[in-house]
């Protein structure tokens, strides 16, 4: 039976740095998308940053449940937005942190060209070697009946940059 | 070899029922992926497996779940299915997503780990750990939203891959 774990793209940014990571023209072919990110961007007044997530260009539509721990905290802690620009709660590593440690970051999207809104998966984790470090889980739903087409990764403030090394691949499954 | 996920089966639901089940499973590949995206006739369900139709008190679960305004923890033991908190929303417009990762299934010498991820965007984000006390190999996994109480909703889709090692 054939293997539908399909490499689509890799984005690695160069030395130069990158606004932001995206992933055009996806092909409709599949059932699911998954993303896996390996990222770290040049913030230096934080350990960590928001891993922004878009969809199609879209500005609108985002709400989130997420779940999130960190060393400092004893107890984890748990947040949500809604009528959101864009899906957050999942954090990446930043030039504060470890020398060479980027974020681990997956994210499965189902479903991706039904027309129902979309529901998403994220796992991310900035583990440092040293504190703080941060893990989060989200759920994630972006109201749009659109079929997706491009997604985005960016860190959360405009000002910030991946730094080299970081990437991204994009897979997609079929489910027959 | 490449490693990747080989669709085993897919079931899209034509009308509401109670329980999906996946039967004769193959024994040829390491590990499952269970991927359900899902809605429900009556909110609040949990998400809930069953192995080889085995009603009896094997089964035991650890969930880690976020509501957006607290975190919480719960376990249990001598259970008759895993358990996950609520993962299904009742409107077609925030479906739930599990994700369970069955390990080692086909072995019949240990118990059977299930790793899970469960997010409802408009409820709860959970990440869950399961364990069925059998060293049968998993044949059959039935898909339950609560034992007992509320239906899978048309449209909701349960999809089956089988991963091999190396």
């Amino acid at each position: 039976m054939a293997n539908t774990y399909i490499p689509i793209a890799t984005v690695t940014v160069g030395s130069g740095g990158a606004a932001n990571i995206e992933f055009t023209s996806i092909p409709q072919t599949y059932t699911d998308l998954l993303v896996k990110a390996s990222l770290r961007d040049n913030r230096t007044d934080s350990p960590v940053t928001d891993t922004v997530i878009t969809f199609n260009s879209s500005g609108s539509g985002y709400s989130i449940r997420m779940l999130y721990g960190d060393a400092s905290f004893s107890t984890p802690g748990s947040a949500t937005t809604s009528g959101a620009v864009y899906i957050a709660g999942q954090y990446q590593n930043t030039n504060q942190t470890t020398s060479n440690t980027f974020s681990n970051t997956e994210i499965y999207i189902p479903n991706y060209t039904s027309s129902n809104n979309k529901s998403i998966s994220v796992d991310a984790v900035t583990e440092t070697n040293g504190t703080p470090i941060y893990a989060s889980i989200v759920a994630g739903l972006w109201a749009n009946s659109s079929v997706i087409s491009s997604i985005k990764l960016a860190p959360m403030y405009g000002t910030l940059a991946y730094v080299q090394h970081s990437s991204a691949t994009l897979y997609g499954i079929k489910n027959s | 070899m490449p490693i990747g996920y080989e669709p085993i089966a897919t079931t899209t639901l034509g009308s509401a029922q109670a329980t999906v089940t996946f039967s004769s499973i193959p024994s040829t590949y390491t590990d499952l992926v269970l991927v359900t995206i899902a809605t429900t006739s009556v909110g609040g369900r949990d998400y809930n497996l069953r192995f080889n139709s085995d009603t009896g008190s094997n089964y035991s679960f650890t969930v880690l779940a976020g509501s957006g305004s607290a975190a919480s923890s719960t376990r249990a033991s001598n259970t008759s299915n895993t358990g996950l908190y609520t993962v299904a929303g009742t409107s077609t417009s925030t479906p739930g997503v599990v994700i369970n990762h069955i390990l080692n299934y086909s072995n019949t010498t240990t118990y059977k780990t299930i790793i899970q991820r469960g997010n409802e965007p408009a409820g709860e984000v959970c990440a869950g750990v399961s364990l069925w006390r059998s060293t049968s190999a998993i044949s059959t996994i039935a898909i339950t939203a609560s034992t007992g109480s509320g239906n899978w909703n048309s449209g909701s889709t349960f999809t089956l891959y089988g991963i091999k090692a190396a």
